[in-house]
Order: C-alpha cells, then structure tokens, then sequence
C-alpha cells in the first residue's frame, strides 16, 4: 500500500530530500479540473471548467470572490479551498478595518503562503489538497499569483493549474507576448482558447461548464484610477465569450490556431 | 433637571459640556479619572414611507462649546459589496460618542459584508436590525453610548425604521428622532406624521372627537419635512447645526442629498 | 543556618526581615495613565491647495514649569505624512517607536522596481489617510482598555486621491476632519483664525502654500503671546506630493512685549 517508508508524515525527508505528503498534496491539485489565468497591464481575469460529479448533479463552483478587489481560482479539493478563502476573506476584512484601504495582493498571498507552509513542519498536520491562482488589483496594478500546497507562491503573467493544465500553458506559453497589451474582453478570449487546449477529446465550453473572472483597474473620468471589482461571470453572462471563441469563428476572424498576436 | 438625561451613565443634564462623574472624595481632594465617554453632540432623525425611508442628520461634531468639524456625517449606507457602498440597501444613522457610533458603524458593516459572503444575498432589514441589538446588549455593561436608527425596505417593499437605545432594546417604528435635539423634534413628528393630536374639526367632543385619518407622507412631503425639522432644531439647540445630510432609500437604492443648515 | 534547600541563597529574615511578597501580586487593579505629567501643548494645521501646513513649539511642559525647550512634535512618516502630537510626551514617544516599527514592516511589503528614485513612497504604501485610520483603531483600542494614550494627534498628508488630507484624533478615539485643525488651546485661539484664512474645503483648495505658512506663524505668535505653557520655538511641516519638508528649529518673528507696557486698567498704575 504505502509507496515507500517516507510518507506517512510532512516532517520526514526521504533520502532523495523529498517530502512526499507535500508531493502527493500536489498531485490532489492535478486532480481538480483545469483554471487558468491571465494579467495584463490594467486586468486580470480567470477562467475555469467546472465538473459535475454525474449528470443529476450541480456544477461544483471555481471561481471565488474574497474582497472588492481580489478573487480565487481553485484546483483540488474544495473543502480546502474553503478554508483559505475564509481566511483570506477575513484578512481583507481586518486590514480594510485597521487601514481603510485595499489590502495588497502580495501581503495576503503571502499570508497563506506562510499558512500553508506550517502544515508542511509539523507533525499530525496535513497540507492542503488545493492549488490556487489568486487574482488581484492594487495600487501596483493588476496582479495574478500562483499558490501551491507546499505554500510556493509566485506571481505570474499567465498560469494554469489542475487536470491537463500542461496543454494550457503551452498555449500561454506562445502567446505570452500578447498579454500585456490586452484589453479586457481580448484577455477572456485569451483564457477561454487556452482553456479548449486542456478539455477532453469530445468536450466543449458550454454556458453550464465555464466560468468566468475579472477584475482590474479603470481610469475615472477625474483621471484616478479606480478597482474595477472582482466579478465572477456564470451561464447565459458568458455565452457571448465562448461563442467568440467558437472553433468555426476561428478562421474567419483570421486568426490562425494558438498563433493570436498582439492586436494594441 | 436628571430626568431629561439622554446619559445612561451620568444621568446628568442633557448637556454635553457639563463635568464628568463626581468622584467621592474628601474637600478638596482631587483625582483625575478617565473618562472613556463624551457627547459629539448633532442629531439624527429617520421617517418611513409606503416605498421609501428617509434617514437624516446634522453633520456637525462638537465637544463641549466647540465645534470640532463642520461636516462629520452620521448617516451610512451599510452592507454594500464594495468600500464605496454603491449597492447597499441598508442605512445606518449613530449619534452621541462619535468614537462609539464609527466602531459601531464598521463593525455592523462588516457582518453584513459576511452574512453577503456566506449567503449570497445581501442581508434583510429585519435580520439587520436583530443582529443589531445583540452587537449593542454585547457591551450591556460597557456600551456603545450611541442612538442608532437603522432604515431601510422591508420583504413587502415598505419603508422600515428600527430605533434603538445604547445597550439593544430596539423597536420598529414609522418615525424616530435621536441625539441632542431628539427631545425637541419627537413630538413635531408625533405630530406631523403620526397625525397625534390631530382631530376632524366639528366631529363631536370627548371621546366623540375623531382622529384625522393616517396615511403615509410622500416622499416630497417627508423631505419637506426633514428640512423644516432640522431648521427648527438648529434654532434652538447649539450642538445642532452647519450640513444636513439625507439618505433616500427606495428600490432604486439609496440616494445622498446635502443641504446647508445655519453656521451659528 | 537553615539547611532547608528552599532558604539556599535567600536574604536571612533574621538579619533583613521578612520578605514582602505583596508588591509581586498581580491581582488588583491595573495601573494605567490616569493624567497626564510631561505635557506639549497646541498642535495647528491648515490645508492649501496642493497640500497641507503643520505647526507645533517644541516646550514639554511639568504641570506649569516649563521642563524641555527642545522637544519635536511633529514627526514624519514615509515620507509622506506628518503627524502632530499634544498632550502627553511619553505616550507620544511610545507612538513614535511604534510608528517606526509599522514603517519598517510597511517597507518590507514594498516591491524594490517600484520604489521610486526620488525619495517619495512608491505606490501602495501607507498614505496619510490610512496611517489615520491606523491609529484611531490604536487609540480606540487604549481607550476600551482604560489605558489611554493620552494624546490629541493631528495627522496630515494625501489621501489615495492625492488630494490634501488632514484628520485628527483624541485619547477616546473620536476622530473628525476639517480644512483647518488645532488640537489644545490652539482649538480656541488659533481655530478662528485659521477659519478666516480658510472655513470651507473650497476656500482651502484655492490657497497657495505662502498663504498656509504665513498663517501658520502668525497663530503660533498669537498662541505664544496667550497660551503660558508655549515657546517661541517651533517646528513647522509642509507636506505635498514632492513630500514632506519639515524645519525643527524655527523662531517666531518680529515678536515684543513692548505693548503691553501701555495696557492701563491692570495692576498698581493709577492712570
């Protein structure tokens, strides 16, 4: 049953220098089905493919909102990923409390980074079963951060995580030179195409399947800038998305497989 | 001269520059003891309509004799997504400590941002105005010296009014008045929007003398009314004064208005 | 001699006395600052249009000795804001010490590509209005805990708009705004001057940074002449989006008693 004899706690290194409750958590994040995300110079958005458990059953959601300005992708086991988020909802709680402002992306990553960390020190403990990607707004601008159960965090400027998210990220991977200058609506297009690559052979976005995420910075009218909240988009909301970027809609608009470049 | 006292501590006059609590000790002996309250003085007023409430209040903030700031608002929109409230239902009115009524302010709002966070739906006003009293009856024995009034539209739609006293006992009501000039604007709304005192001339005498029907004010007459108040209170109360700020709470939302009172 | 181990290395009753280990006991009430002793007194500050102006003399007082002529009340933070301190000056250096302690972690949150060159905080750093509402929570915290820190602060800078901002905030945790500020007796003498130099938000954005200054020394030489625990040593801070210019060891100007020797009225003078 065991694999071998340095896995039945996170505080024993095997001889390789490998904890392996800390790599079989990771391969929990695998197991969840695939989200990607993307930042640019003013948004970042997610996207993600949400699994019904049979046919009866409801959609198991993806994407979370934590504050006004900051929300989650999630990859793994859900129960887990619940917990972060609650903290993560308390801390933006407590420092807009304390501060009266938003709280900086990077601190509140950072805090579940080292939330997580604790559970790869201690004996008992188990580490969390979910990957997350954490998108954001601040002062600094956009942010998108990934997060992975050994408490690794990092911020990125497109990433997915969770099942065949490899075929996802090569296609990041090819058109990372046109994110930045993207727009908001080019962004989702971005997402969803990178999305397709990591479906099954005969499965498709449908309104029930893909959600949607954005959130970013606009200029008021009085030339601020101003958090554009983090919203999640679900059903008929992204219909207009996944038909843009309908397989036979491809060609026409010239735009040859995986090959998008930068329009700005 | 005590029975008038709004102070449930000092059950002093109703002023607020009058001494803090008598300690007892000798002639002539004096110990300086901290006083952890004062009177930011203003006052607060809210009047429910058939599809509407109106929540006021003065936007002056005093200590003692002085005028500490012109424009200090008392009215808050509660329970919105975001840090500008933009969405909000709910409407909060706190007056007396000003340290109190903010504390209290942040802290209701932020159990609505959870109660929006855990249910998806922001809360009711009747779910608001109970968990309401239990924050206040929480510090029974070391309160928030605040009157609060919360206001917004029931389930039907209707304009509801909840008022409160500084330790939780709240109630709904159609109108109430709160703070320094409570005393003097209550009986002119008794008056003017519960029609008390009020008779069908010529109707008989005694106890045959009819009452003149009740019916709800409109929305222009309420703020007719909440002008007409405020001005009157001004006269002749001095911690009352410099800015009224309304909050018209309908369907639409909730809409700000700020009129200039007296200076003086 | 007691062989006992529990008297080994213990002061001997029998040649010290009994040891009183009443004062250790932790039960009983907590002692907290129940007035105030070395005190500083007014704090003014006004806005203008790209910023805002903060004064304060730099005397501690002992009840009414005059016991430190060179105490700074004005203290910088980030760069770019200024708070003001009145009343006591050991709570006031216990903030100080903390304050310094929340720049250092707010610097460590900061990313190194987006500091800027020249001086100024990079974006997202504490701004005065969160440094404001920073410390009322402080404040209001001391306050529930009967353990008040016994201070009126003023704290001045630019909000997340980088508009000119000014609140203060007292021992009880009540805060408040307003174009001009003055904590103390500044709040009676040097308030209604200031309101003539500017009383709405309006007038205040149309004033220019001399205006500000000027005022500003003229309510300083109004408090030194009225308020009997003040000095004629002052410091005086400008803070805008360039930051924060702060001079610590000014003197009031063209300054004499010489009219009062024409007062009549007072005293023995029969004429």
């Amino acid at each position: 049953m065991f694999r071998n004899n340095y896995d039945n706690d996170s505080v024993t290194f095997s001889p390789q220098g490998r904890i392996f409750q800390v790599e079989y958590a990771a391969e929990a994040v695998k197991q969840g089905s695939v989200v990607v995300g993307i930042a640019s110079k003013t948004h970042v958005v997610l996207v993600a493919i949400k699994r019904n458990a049979e046919e009866l059953s409801s959609y198991q959601k993806k994407l979370f909102q934590i504050d006004e300005h900051v929300g989650i992708a999630i990859a793994g086991l859900t129960s887990d990923a619940r917990v972060l988020s609650n903290f993560m909802k308390q801390q933006c709680l407590g420092h807009r409390l304390t501060y009266g402002r938003n709280m900086p992306v990077r601190s509140l990553v950072d805090m579940i980074g080292s939330k997580a960390q604790i559970n790869t020190q201690h004996y008992g403990k188990r580490p969390y079963g979910v990957g997350l990607l954490v998108a954001g707004a601040d002062e600094n601008g956009p942010h998108l951060f990934e997060f992975q159960p050994s408490g690794m965090t990092e911020e990125m400027v497109a990433f997915a995580i969770g099942a065949r998210s490899q075929m996802a990220r090569t296609y990041l991977e090819k058109n990372l030179d046109a994110f930045a200058n993207c727009g908001r609506e080019e962004l989702v297009r971005h997402g969803l195409k990178a999305l397709k690559e990591s479906l099954v052979q005969d499965k498709e976005l449908t309104v029930e399947n893909t959600s949607v995420a954005i959130v970013g910075v606009a200029k008021a009218k009085d030339g601020t800038t101003k958090t554009e909240p983090f919203k999640v988009f679900d059903g008929q909301d992204v219909n207009a998305w996944i038909e843009s970027v309908a397989d036979d809609k491809e060609p026409a608009a010239g735009e040859g497989e995986g090959m998008d470049v930068d329009d700005a | 001269m005590a029975m008038f006292s709004q102070n449930p501590l000092m059950n002093g006059p109703n002023y607020s520059f009058n001494e803090g609590p008598k300690v007892n000790a000798p002639e002539g002996a004096r110990q300086h003891r901290f006083d952890p309250y004062t009177d930011n003085g203003g006052s607060t007023l809210a009047i429910s309509g058939a599809d509407f409430t109106i929540m006021a209040g003065d936007t002056r903030l005093t200590s003692g004799y002085s005028i500490n700031s012109r424009y200090h608002p008392k009215v808050f929109k509660i329970g919105g997504t975001t840090a500008d409230q933009h969405d909000a239902t709910l409407c909060l009115s706190v007056v007396g400590f000003a340290a109190d009524g903010e504390a209290l302010k942040e802290r209701l709002d932020a159990i609505c941002k959870m109660y929006q966070y855990r249910h998806g739906k922001p809360m009711s006003v009747k779910a608001c105005a109970q968990r309401l009293s239990t924050i206040l009856y929480q510090k029974r024995f070391f309160p928030y010296y605040v009157y609060a009034i919360l206001g917004g539209l029931d389930e039907e739609g209707k304009g509801a009014v909840y008022s409160y006293d500084p330790v939780g006992s709240y109630e709904r009501e159609q109108c109430r008045a709160g703070g320094a000039a409570a005393s003097l604007i209550m009986p002119f709304l008794d008056n003017q929007v519960n029609f008390k005192n009020q008779h069908v001339p010529g109707s008989g005498e005694g106890h045959a003398l009819q009452e003149r029907e009740r019916k709800p004010l409109t929305r222009s007459e309420v703020e007719i009314l909440v002008k007409d108040v405020f001005d009157g209170a001004v006269e002749r109360h001095i911690e009352v004064g410099d800015g009224l700020q309304m909050m018209v709470i309908t369907k639409n939302g909730i809409e700000e208005i700020f009129l200039p009172l007296k200076e003086d | 001699m007691d062989h006992r181990p529990q008297a080994w290395g213990r002061p001997r009753d029998d040649v010290y006395g009994a040891y009183d280990a009443s004062y250790l006991q932790t039960s009983g009430p907590k002692n907290a600052t129940q007035s105030p002793v070395v005190t500083g007194t007014s704090v003014i500050a006004l806005k203008f249009k790209d910023g805002v102006v903060m004064a304060a003399d730099n005397l501690a007082s002992y009840g009414s000795l005059a016991r430190f002529t060179d105490v700074k009340r004005l203290r910088v933070f980030l760069d770019s804001s200024i708070i003001g301190f009145g009343g006591d000056v050991s709570d006031m250096q216990y903030l100080d010490r903390h304050l310094n302690e929340l720049a250092i972690d707010e610097a460590y949150d900061n990313d190194p590509s987006t500091v800027p060159s020249d001086g100024t905080s990079p974006p997202g750093t504490l701004n005065a209005a969160n440094l404001h509402k920073y410390l009322q929570k402080l404040m209001y915290k001391r306050r529930n805990d009967f353990d008040p820190l016994w201070n009126q602060l003023l704290v001045a800078g630019l909000d997340a708009d980088a508009k000119p901002y000014l609140a203060s905030i007292d021992l009880r945790g009540t805060t408040f705004t307003s174009p001009t500020l003055a904590t103390g007796f500044g709040s009676a003498l040097a308030q209604p001057i200031m309101r003539r130099y500017a009383s709405t938000e309006e007038q205040a954005a149309s004033r220019t940074r001399e205006e500000a200054i000027e005022v500003a020394k003229e309510c300083m030489k109004v408090l030194y002449y009225r308020d009997a625990r003040s000095l004629d040593r002052y410091s005086i801070a400008v803070v805008t989006k360039e930051g924060v210019e702060l001079k610590q060891d000014e003197l009031l100007e063209r300054q004499s008693w010489a009219f009062a020797e024409r007062i009549r009225g007072y005293g023995t003078q029969t004429v």
